[in-house]
């Protein structure tokens, strides 16, 4: 119920969040927006061989998709962009179906973001990504 | 402090939905804004008429297609009689949106021009938007935005005075806010609009379901509502039209019932309102809603609007003792309807609305297809409750103590 969903570290994202701003020549910047609540994400990512080096999101909307989205930048930098394990273990499987999306729009606005970047420098690993992915 | 003589736990009875557990507690259903629950009375009426009367309606000469065309017309004249008009200007869409789309295609698409005026305000909801936004770019006219005042009062002087500059040639225009819940003095403006010979719209989704509306009072030239939202189910809206604007306008949908006589290159149409009610119409589901009118009516609409603002005064006076409140909208309940908008610290709707579901109740969160208002109040979203003839008191009582425990949970 609600107290195992807004854990203390789900409000300490959500009041303090981490990455937030804007990145500076960032080589790939996606948008998206959830309708039905109003929640938006913005990601920038710099990638440098393949690997994140800086990632940074602005964003409003209720705890879970602003906190979910600090953590994944948390998880994400550093990380191979081509690798599904940076997806899991944002904790917030407890979510119904309407909650869910708000858990998962940062999520999906780092894919587009991944398979914007690799459709202009390796159209396969682009291709690759997007059939792996269920949020198309 | 208003009274109120509607029994709601009695009435509770005629629920069925109230018997059902969320998270092992009661259901606390604050969502009246966006749609109703059913007696047992109109679910009842449908399955009675599937078992009973099915057979197409307006066509066939035998028994059974008589009597469910008679049943489907005795609705036309209940609902008719509710709003005190003719039965041959109800004409029965799916919905108050479809019902305003019929008004911008068969109405304002032959009558309006390149830069005639549209006047419509910040409260609106999305279906009194968008389809003059398509208008506008299809076939030139503007659209003008009458504002709101800090209280959620629409800015009357402004309107009067666009009206008065010859250049709105129509007006569309909420009864009640389905966000502010606040009231709109529609005779007011009618009476001016009138005066320079402009037709005007009320939306009356959110008014006709709570309070008594008297077309003959308002003289609207079109009103629209919707079934499910008093009672009602889905599937069925109403617009309302004076009989010489129908008369004039043209088809909205082309087929069946609609016609006269039919030749291989010209049509001659049915009359009103046949003329607007293209195909088989949901017979059943408006057969059930002059069920639901039936209902509202024995427990008469100036009680149901008393009952409301009943519970609207106590629940303003209860949450404004709350921390961190902001609650939108006029204060005094004699001014809005059921329905109070709020943020409380910064706990976004959607949080608030999950914590509320642990207790059984069902707030609404979000823009409430109403986001030209929320730009205005500066806000991504709002809380919103909104009742109605069934909830009580301690129901008030229990959704203030979630907005506490909401609290305790953000640490605020």
């Amino acid at each position: 119920m609600s107290d195992d969903i807004y854990r203390e570290i789900i409000l300490d994202h959500y009041r303090n969040p981490r990455n937030k701003g804007k990145l500076e020549n960032a080589d790939v910047t996606v948008h998206d927006s959830n309708p039905l609540c109003g929640d938006e994400i913005d990601m920038h990512l710099k990638v440098n061989d393949g690997i994140i080096s800086d990632v940074k999101f602005e964003g409003k909307g209720c705890a879970i998709s602003q906190a979910s989205a600090s953590m994944l930048t948390e998880m994400v930098m550093g990380k191979d962009l081509k690798k599904e394990d940076i997806l899991e273990n944002i904790g917030l499987i407890n979510l119904g179906p309407a909650r869910i999306k708000c858990a998962l729009l940062s999520l999906k606005v780092l894919k587009v973001g991944m398979i914007k970047y690799y459709s202009e420098n390796d159209p396969k690993s682009a291709e690759q990504i997007k059939n792996e992915s269920s949020f198309y | 402090m208003q009274r109120s003589i509607v029994n709601s736990y009695e009435l509770r009875n005629d629920f069925p939905i109230f018997k059902k557990k969320i998270n092992g507690k009661d259901l606390v259903y604050l969502d009246n804004a966006s749609t109703t629950q059913k007696p047992y009375s109109v679910i009842n009426s449908i399955t009675d008429f599937y078992s009973n009367y099915n057979s197409n309606i307006h066509r066939a000469v035998y028994q059974l297609a008589e009597e469910a065309t008679e049943l489907y017309e005795q609705s036309r004249k209940k609902i008719a009689n509710f709003i005190n008009v003719r039965p041959e200007e109800i004409i029965f869409t799916r919905n108050t949106t479809e019902s305003i789309n019929l008004i911008a295609h068969s109405w304002a698409r032959s009558n309006l021009k390149k830069d005639d005026v549209i006047a419509i305000t910040e409260i609106e909801h999305h279906s009194n938007i968008v389809p003059w936004q398509i208008l506008c770019q299809e076939i030139g006219t503007r659209l003008e935005y009458v504002g709101i005042d800090e209280s959620g009062f629409l800015d009357i002087e402004y309107l009067i005075e666009l009206i008065s500059s010859r250049k709105v040639k129509l007006v569309s225009i909420s009864h009640m806010s389905n966000v502010l819940g606040t009231i709109v003095p529609i005779e007011r403006i009618v009476k001016t609009a009138h005066q320079y010979d402009i037709p005007v719209i009320v939306d009356g989704a959110q008014s006709v379901p709570h309070m008594p509306v008297d077309v003959k009072k308002l003289d609207c030239d079109f009103l629209v509502f919707s079934a499910h939202k008093m009672l009602g189910p889905t599937g069925v809206g109403v617009l309302y039209a004076k009989k010489e604007l129908l008369e004039k306008m043209k088809p909205f949908m082309a087929g069946g019932d609609m016609i006269k006589e039919v030749f291989k290159f010209h049509t001659n149409y049915n009359e009103v309102p046949y003329k607007f009610e293209a195909g088989t119409p949901n017979i059943a589901d408006v057969v059930g809603f002059g069920v639901a009118v039936e209902y509202l009516e024995k427990i008469g609409m100036e009680n149901i609007r008393n009952h409301e603002i009943y519970l609207t005064e106590y629940a303003l006076e209860s949450m404004q003792s709350l921390k961190h409140i902001t609650i939108y909208g006029p204060m005094d309940s004699k001014f809005r309807g059921g329905v109070i908008s709020f943020n409380i610290a910064d706990i976004h709707p959607h949080d608030l609305a999950t914590i509320m579901n642990d207790h059984g109740i069902a707030i609404r969160s979000g823009h409430h297809c109403a986001q030209v208002l929320m730009q205005r109040l500066d806000v991504p979203a709002t809380s919103r409750a909104s009742f109605y003839i069934y909830n009580t008191k301690e129901e008030i009582d229990k959704f203030v103590n979630a907005i506490k425990e909401a609290g305790r949970i953000f640490k605020i």
